[in-house]
C-alpha cells in the first residue's frame, strides 16, 4: 500500500475548523426554540439536520482527511450517505402521507 | 490451478501453536473461523432446545410445559439467538472467514486484528443478551417492538445493547471481506475469476456495513428511550411507533439477505462441483447477488403494511418487493441449468443443496404471496408467515449450512466423516422440516395467528404433526453433531481433494499450513474449469 501521498494538514487549518465547529454547535442552540424562540415550523427538522450535515461533514472532509484521499473513498462515502437517504425518504413518505389522510400520526 | 502439497503430517494451522491461549488471542482466519463455529454451533444448539421446547407447550392445547409468560420468553431467546448469534454469523462469520481468503490466493484477510475482535464483539454481545435473564428476561419476540420494548421489564435494555454490541462484530467482518476482496486476491485473480462464494460474501458484506449501523441506532435509541425517557417511539412521549418499524426494518429486511446471499453462494459451489460441469451463467449469478443487494434496501415496508403505514408507501413497497423475485430466479435458474447434463453425484452435500433447492423455492415463492398487499392483510402475523420465513431461513440458510460443513469439514479439518451417516441427517433433517413447516402453512391459511401461546382445537392435529416434525429435525441436527464430533476426533485423513473441487482451497493440503499457501498461486482460468 502506497503511504507516500499521505496529505499533511497544516494545525492552521485544524483550528479554524474547530472553531467552526464550535460555532455550528452555538447555532444549533439558537435555532432551537426552547432556548430563542426561533420556530420555522415544519422546517425546524431540516435545519437541524442541516447544520450536523455540515458538521459532520467538515469532520469528514479535514479531520478524516476525506478532501485529500483518493475519489473512491469519497463515492464509497457518498454511498453510505445515498442509503440513508433511502431510508428517510421512505419513512417521511409514509409520514406525510399518513398526515395527509388522517391528519395527524 | 494445479495441486501444491498433500502431505497429512506437516505443519498446518491446527497444530503449529498449541494452548487454549495460542486460540484466543489468534490472528489466524482459520482458527478464527473455528472459533465463530464453535460459538454458533453452541448457541444454535440452545436455540434449538428452545424451539423444540416450544413445540412441546403447543403439542397440545392449554398449560403443557410452561406459563403464557414463560413461553413468551423462550419465543424470545429462540427468535434473538437463532437471528443474531446462529444465522447472521452462521456462514459469513465461521464458513467465510475460513474459506474466503483460500479462494482468492491470500494469506489471511486484510485487517486479522479486527477480525479476531469481531469474535469478541459476538461474544460479549452475546454474554449481555443472555445476562438479561438476571434481569427478568425478555418477552418482546426478536422484533423489540415499541411501545412495549420500551414498557417490559429491564431484561429488554439487555438485550438491545448485546444486539447493538454484536452489531458491530457484524459490521467489522463485513468491512475485513471488503478490503480483503478488493487488496488481497492473487495474482490474476480479477473478479470474474473470484468464485462465486466470494461474490456472495462481498454482497453480504456490503450489506453489513451499510444496514447494521442502522439496526444500532434504533437499538441505542429504545435503550436511551427506556432509560432517558426520550420520546422517539413511544406515542405517550410524542414519539412514533411505526417509525421504530421503519428503521428495525431498514436493517432487519436486508438482514435476511445477510443471511440467505452467503447460503447461495454456498449452493453454487456445491451444485457446480457436485455436477463436475462449470456454473451455468457465471456472470448472471454473480451480478444476480450484486442485485439482491441493492434491491433488499428498498423492499423493509412490506413488514408494515397492517401497522398503520400508508397505502401510497405500501403500494410502492409492495411493487418493489417483487422485484426480488427477479435476480433469486436467475440463481435457480441457473443452479438447475449447471445441474442439465451433469455428472451429478448425490453426496450429502449435494444432497444438502438440492435441499435448500426444494425448500427455498417454497420458501421465495412464498414470499411473492406474502408481498401482495391484498392477501397480506390476511396472512400478516398468522403461521403462514412463520413457515414461509422458516422455510427461507431454516430450509435455505441452515440447509446450505450443512451442506457447506460437510463439504468444507475434510479441508478444515483433515478428516473425513460417514458420509453414510451423514446422509441419514439429511434425510432427517429434510422430512423432518417438511413435517413441521408445512402444515403451519395450512394452519396459518385457517387463519391461527403466530406468536399465540394457546390455540382453538381445530388447529390441534396440524400442530401435533408439526411438534413431531420439529423433534425429528432436532434428531438429526443431533446426530449431524455426532457425525462431526467423530469425524474430527476419528475420521480417515482427508486427501487434499476430496471431491474433485476447482477452487484453490483444493490445491492445498487438509488441513491448510499456517499461510494457506506455499507458493503463491497465479490464476489464468476461471473457477469452474470442468467442461
Amino acid at each position: 500500500m502506497n503511504q507516500s501521498e499521505h496529505h499533511i494538514v497544516p494545525i492552521k487549518t485544524y483550528f479554524k475548523v474547530f472553531i467552526s465547529l464550535l460555532l455550528l454547535t452555538l447555532l444549533t442552540v439558537v435555532v432551537a426554540r426552547p432556548v430563542s424562540g426561533f420556530d420555522a415550523g415544519i422546517f425546524n427538522a431540516f435545519i437541524a439536520f442541516a447544520i450536523a450535515t455540515l458538521k459532520a461533514s467538515l469532520v469528514l472532509a479535514f479531520f478524516m482527511g476525506l478532501k485529500y484521499d483518493k475519489k473512491q473513498n469519497l463515492v464509497i462515502f457518498l454511498a453510505g450517505v445515498f442509503f440513508v437517504i433511502i431510508m428517510f425518504a421512505f419513512c417521511i413518505l409514509d409520514i406525510y402521507s399518513r398526515i395527509q389522510v388522517t391528519g395527524s400520526l | 490451478m494445479t495441486s501444491t502439497s498433500t502431505q497429512a503430517d506437516e505443519i498446518n494451522y491446527l497444530n503449529h501453536q498449541k494452548g487454549i491461549w495460542s486460540w484466543l488471542t489468534t490472528l489466524d482466519h482459520k482458527r478464527i473461523g473455528i472459533l465463530y463455529m464453535i460459538t454458533v454451533l453452541t448457541f444454535f444448539l440452545i436455540g434449538g432446545i428452545f424451539a423444540m421446547l416450544l413445540r412441546v407447550e403447543l403439542f397440545a392445547t392449554g398449560k403443557n410445559i410452561m406459563s403464557a409468560a414463560q413461553y413468551n420468553q423462550v419465543m424470545t431467546f429462540h427468535g434473538a439467538i437463532m437471528v443474531f448469534m446462529v444465522i447472521i454469523p452462521g456462514i459469513p462469520a465461521f464458513l467465510g472467514n475460513f474459506i474466503l481468503p483460500l479462494h482468492i490466493g491470500a494469506k489471511d484477510v486484510a485487517f486479522p486484528k479486527l477480525n479476531l475482535l469481531s469474535w469478541y464483539c459476538l461474544v460479549v454481545g452475546a454474554v449481555i443478551a443472555v445476562s438479561s435473564l438476571l434481569y427478568g428476561g425478555v418477552d418482546t419476540g426478536w422484533t423489540f417492538y415499541t411501545p412495549y420494548s420500551i414498557h417490559t421489564n429491564n431484561g429488554t435494555t439487555f438485550v438491545v445493547i448485546g444486539a447493538f454490541v454484536m452489531g458491530f462484530s457484524s459490521i467489522l467482518t463485513g468491512l475485513n471481506f471488503i478490503v480483503t476482496v478488493h487488496k488481497l486476491r492473487a495474482p490474476g485473480m480479477t473478479f470474474w475469476r473470484m468464485p462465486l462464494f466470494v461474490w456472495a460474501l462481498y454482497s453480504t458484506a456490503v450489506i453489513q456495513i451499510l444496514a447494521t449501523p442502522i439496526l444500532a441506532i434504533t437499538l441505542l435509541l429504545i435503550a436511551a428511550e427506556r432509560i432517558l425517557g426520550v420520546g422517539i417511539f413511544d406515542p405517550a412521549l410524542g414519539g412514533d411507533p411505526i417509525l421504530f418499524q421503519h428503521f428495525f426494518w431498514f436493517y432487519s429486511h436486508p438482514a435476511v439477505y445477510i443471511m440467505i446471499l452467503p447460503a447461495m453462494g454456498i449452493v453454487t459451489e456445491l451444485i457446480t462441483t457436485f455436477s463436475r460441469k462449470v456454473i451455468f451463467g457465471y456472470k448472471a449469478i454473480a451480478l444476480s447477488s450484486v442485485g439482491i443487494a441493492a434491491v433488499s434496501f428498498f423492499v423493509w415496508g412490506h413488514h408494515l403494511f397492517v401497522s398503520g403505514q400508508s397505502e401510497l408507501a405500501g403500494i410502492i413497497f409492495s411493487f418493489i418487493t417483487m422485484l426480488v423475485g427477479v435476480p433469486t430466479a436467475i440463481k435457480v435458474f441457473n443452479w438447475t441449468a449447471t445441474m442439465y447434463k451433469g455428472s451429478i453425484q448425490f453426496s450429502s452435500p449435494m444432497l444438502f443443496a438440492l435441499g435448500f433447492l426444494f425448500l427455498f423455492t417454497i420458501g421465495g415463492v412464498t414470499g411473492i404471496i406474502l408481498a401482495t398487499i391484498a392477501v397480506d392483510v390476511r396472512f400478516h402475523d398468522t403461521y403462514f408467515v412463520v413457515a414461509h420465513f422458516h422455510y427461507v431461513m431454516v430450509g435455505g440458510t441452515l440447509m446450505a449450512i450443512m451442506g457447506g460443513i460437510y463439504y468444507w469439514l475434510p479441508k478444515i479439518f483433515g478428516r473425513m466423516y460417514s458420509e453414510f451417516w451423514a446422509r441419514i441427517t439429511w434425510v432427517l433433517i429434510f422430512i423432518g422440516f417438511n413435517v413441521a413447516f408445512f402444515p403451519q402453512f395450512v394452519l396459518g391459511a385457517m387463519g391461527m395467528p403466530r406468536r399465540y401461546y394457546d390455540y382453538l382445537p381445530q388447529y390441534a392435529s396440524l400442530n401435533r404433526i408439526s411438534s413431531v416434525g420439529s423433534w425429528t429435525i432436532g434428531l438429526g441436527f443431533f446426530i449431524a453433531l455426532g457425525v462431526i464430533i467423530y469425524a474430527i476426533t476419528k475420521g480417515k485423513k482427508a486427501p487434499a481433494n476430496p471431491w474433485g473441487g476447482k477452487t484453490l482451497e483444493w490445491t492445498i493440503a487438509s488441513p491448510p499450513p499456517h499461510e494457506n499457501f506455499l507458493i503463491e498461486p497465479i490464476i489464468t482460468a476461471g473457477p469452474y474449469e470442468y467442461r
